[in-house]
């Protein structure tokens, strides 16, 4: 019983965030600096999940060649840059990261 | 369904897609391992259909599994998806327009995944009177996969899944995501300023590190701004 409660409050926790200021905004003028301010949140939020993800290797850091997701990861920013195109990025990315553990 | 609403959702659910490789197999290891901590297939599926948030699922489960308490737990989950409040903030101008259902309706589907590939569009495009069903048909396929994959990986059971190296698909999707959006320097500033505090703080517990990094990164990108003019 306590479990279910347990998930429920997890859930409208979890909601109340994701609601929170989508609902708060339409009821206050957004501050200038705060408006400019979220132009910076993909960039910044979606480097801070893919370069430690890139890193993690076996659960802790590894900056070096050993780590195959590094390089792979290079070759998909590369391509991303050049082609813009998502399926490309992952095909390059994918097919660099299984060359590169293949042996392993 | 007028033609340019059920347009703009099949290409949500079209760019949502690639993510799917990446975010499967997670679902599938959170059903296997729900299950295993001891939660019957019911609560395990109904874990993510409720919560719906992959990080904060798995810790939870494992906390419940270790016989925490539901207090830790629940502070333990804010502490988890606090981040999302970033992404409330992010679509929150995008969507002010729309009805209460709907802002009610892409806040529950307003994950990490459906948040970049919806995020990315507006960027993109910006807003029409039918944009907001790219945003549903990102997260009603983001959702839906989630659920299957649980379901899959609480009949499968075992460790089906973990050695899958499409896991990876998921930082190459955002890969692809943020680039083309890095158009100007502060942009740039705030991705490698986050990139770099979030490898600093890996070892932080509860993904703090995560927020502290994207904080960052948006104080760099607004302070390199001001410094240009």
């Amino acid at each position: 019983m306590k479990l279910w409660w347990i998930i429920l409050a997890a859930g409208m926790i979890t909601y109340a965030i994701r609601l929170s200021f989508i609902l708060a905004l339409e009821r206050m003028k957004i501050p200038d600096w705060f408006a400019r301010g979220l132009r910076y949140v993909p960039p910044a939020v979606l480097s801070a999940i893919i370069v430690p993800e890139l890193a993690n290797w076996n659960g802790a850091v590894l900056l070096s060649w050993q780590n195959p997701q590094i390089l792979a990861g290079i070759v998909a920013i590369v391509v991303a840059w050049r082609t813009r195109s998502v399926v490309l990025t992952l095909a390059a990315g994918l097919a660099c990261f299984l060359l590169l553990s293949w042996p392993a | 369904m007028s033609d340019s609403r059920w347009r703009e959702f099949l290409s949500g659910v079209r760019d949502e897609a690639p993510i799917l490789l990446g975010v499967v197999p997670f679902g599938m290891i959170f059903g296997a391992l729900a299950v295993h901590q001891g939660l019957s297939p019911f609560a395990a599926q109904t874990t993510s259909s409720i919560i719906f948030a992959g990080s904060a699922q798995f810790i939870a489960v494992q906390l419940l599994g270790a016989g925490a308490s539901a207090v830790v737990i629940l502070m333990v989950v804010f502490v988890v998806n606090i981040r999302h409040a970033l992404y409330s903030a992010s679509v929150a101008p995008h969507i002010a327009h729309l009805k209460p259902i709907w802002k009610y309706v892409l806040a529950y589907l307003l994950t990490d995944e459906a948040y970049v590939v919806a995020i990315t569009n507006y960027d993109k495009h910006g807003v029409s009177p039918t944009r907001h069903w790219y945003f549903l048909g990102a997260g009603i396929t983001l959702w839906s996969s989630w659920q299957v994959s649980t379901l899959i990986g609480i009949l499968a059971g075992g460790s089906m899944g973990e050695n899958w190296p499409v896991g990876f698909a998921l930082p190459l999707t955002f890969i692809a995501l943020v680039i083309p959006g890095l158009k100007d320097r502060p942009s740039v500033a705030a991705a490698i300023t986050a990139g770099v505090i979030g490898l600093l703080t890996f070892h932080f517990p509860y993904k703090t590190g995560l927020l502290l990094a994207a904080f960052c990164g948006i104080a760099a990108g607004l302070w390199l701004e001001k410094r240009k003019k």
